[in-house]
């Protein structure tokens, strides 16, 4: 029975001294603890999460290094194209120009060439017109040495110019 | 709040049984007992001796058995539960080594303060005082108020002197050491403080937790240490601090005092005007509630003293079990004794646990009260 009899003595000094044990430790043990742990959880919180900010804006900065490589790679592309397109639009303008100037050359030389084989020809006929009037001249002079040729002659023109 | 019903009863459970099987051991050992002298002694004191294994010793049946010099584990494990007025260490033949503790009498006479040691040892009287069967009476009869500083209550200051030097030491290297990380005692002690707050404080109380965790961290590491001390079986420790129904009583009745301050508008409005409960069941149901509510700190009181109690007996018992045997026959007295050594090692480390599991069960049974008593309706808009 005795086991189960709370002692007033026991009560008494355990009711004082849980008290005093609870208000020491509340204020000077638990406070400055509860505090303190609380505060070192933010920093780490803080901290872990500022390096996962950090890791964020260093992808970000990957990425954008990235994209701006890309962009460097796509327009050094694209000049290259263009650069070779422009190229091949020379060559293609210069090939046709010197066509040109060629056929028109040899359009020229042709039309020269054409001219002079006229003149020549038309010299020629000249020449030969010439050669034979001096011809027909020497011929037509040998065979009218004599009066009686001559006068046959132009009687027979007159004959001819009578009729008509 | 299933959850934390849950892990009540998880814990419950284990404990009820260790209760239950030190219950029963300790009939099975009383009846031992009784059997063993019914064999050697006369039937008169074979009944006296079976009602001192019940704790209900008689003075002259004491005395008997002292003169026969014949081992009462019943007595035996009484007085090492028991609160005295000395602390006893040893006794070497006939002479008994003991502390003495002060007295402290308050009576019409005024107050006495004197040191048990002036008792030798319970032989003699002094101031109209002395001690019959470890009890203190009054030779005159009259009344009085006992407020000695008893074996218990000298334990008591010890562990919570340890327990202040320890806490504040580490408050101290939490400020010199602020933001890093725990060292030396600091880091056995973070993780109980951050199990309370967490496991305990926080599922079971809720947003409000920070206003009670003064509370439940002092009655926590408090019954903690005082378990622990007690089961060093020797000098500052051993006392059956937190195996005594006052001091459990105390810590319970914090509990329930703070419970009453806290409870809120909702809390007593479960009590008295229970929703959902028809006019007529409310004469019912007011007192249930009310007997609910006074449950809890005797429901507190009795868990603790009993497991604590019971862990005790039990390792004694099995220390008695070798001076039992060893009566009837001295080899098999050795021979015991190993048995004995093996379990009480086995129930050391079982202790061991129990310290622990109980003074996390009264600090989250207490979380789970205040939680109840600080819990917000849903319904409610405004707060």
């Amino acid at each position: 029975m005795q086991l189960v009899t709370p002692g007033i003595g026991l009560i008494f000094w355990m009711t004082i001294t849980f008290s005093i044990v609870l208000f020491l430790l509340s204020k000077f043990a638990w406070k400055p603890i509860l505090n303190s742990i609380k505060e070192r959880e933010d920093s780490i919180n803080n901290a872990l999460s500022a390096a996962d900010d950090a890791r964020k804006a260093m992808d970000a900065l990957k990425s954008d290094n990235q994209k701006l490589l890309n962009e460097a790679r796509a327009e050094r592309d694209r000049m290259l194209k263009e650069a070779s397109e422009m190229k091949d639009q020379i060559i293609a303008k210069a090939t046709k120009d010197a066509k040109d100037v060629g056929d028109k050359l040899i359009t020229s030389a042709k039309e020269a060439i054409e001219k002079e084989k006229l003149n020549a020809l038309n010299e020629l006929k000249t020449q030969v017109a010439v050669l034979s009037v001096d011809m027909a001249e020497k011929i037509l002079r040998k065979k009218m040495e004599d009066r009686s040729q001559q006068e046959s002659f132009v009687n027979d023109n007159l004959k001819s110019i009578t009729l008509n | 709040m299933f959850s934390n019903k849950y892990k009540i009863t998880k814990y419950l459970i284990p404990a009820f049984l260790v209760v239950l099987y030190v219950t029963y051991a300790g009939l099975k050992l009383a009846n031992a007992q009784h059997e063993v002298h019914t064999d050697s002694t006369s039937v008169v004191a074979s009944t006296e001796i079976s009602a001192t294994a019940h704790g209900e010793a008689s003075h002259e049946a004491a005395a008997e058995e002292h003169k026969a010099e014949k081992v009462d584990a019943g007595k035996l494990i009484m007085e090492h539960i028991a609160d005295a007025y000395d602390w006893h260490i040893a006794t070497i033949g006939h002479t008994p080594i003991s502390i003495p503790l002060p007295l402290i009498i308050k009576d019409d006479n005024g107050l006495h303060v004197f040191l048990s040691s002036k008792f030798h040892h319970g032989h003699e009287a002094y101031e109209d005082y002395e001690l019959k069967e470890g009890k203190l009476v009054n030779t005159t009869g009259a009344e009085f108020l006992d407020l000695s500083i008893t074996k218990n209550v000298f334990a008591m200051f010890v562990a919570v002197i340890v327990l202040l030097i320890v806490m504040l030491s580490i408050a101290g290297s939490y400020k010199s050491n602020a933001l890093r990380a725990p060292k030396g005692i600091q880091s056995f002690v973070e993780p109980l403080i951050i199990f309370i707050r967490d496991e305990v404080a926080k599922p079971s109380i809720g947003k409000q937790y920070n206003r009670f965790m003064p509370f439940l961290l002092t009655i926590f590491f408090f019954i903690f240490i005082n378990n622990m001390f007690g089961l060093i079986p020797i000098f500052p420790g051993g006392a059956n601090v937190t195996g005594n129904i006052a001091v459990t009583m105390v810590l319970a009745a914090f509990t329930f005092v703070i419970t009453m301050i806290n409870g809120n508008k909702n809390y007593w409005a479960h009590i008295f005007m229970p929703p959902g409960v028809p006019g007529w069941l409310l004469p019912l149901m007011i007192p249930i509630e009310i007997i609910g509510v006074l449950n809890k700190p005797i429901v507190l009181t009795i868990r603790l003293f009993a497991n604590i109690t019971a862990g005790h007996i039990i390792i004694l018992g099995f220390f008695s079990l070798i001076f039992i045997f060893a009566e009837m026959n001295t080899g098999l007295g050795f021979g015991v004794s190993a048995f004995s050594v093996a379990f009480t090692t086995f129930m050391s480390f079982l202790e061991l646990l129990v310290a622990f599991l109980q003074a996390y069960v009264f600090t989250l049974l207490s979380a789970i009260y205040f939680g109840s008593a600080v819990e917000e309706h849903h319904h409610e808009e405004h707060h």
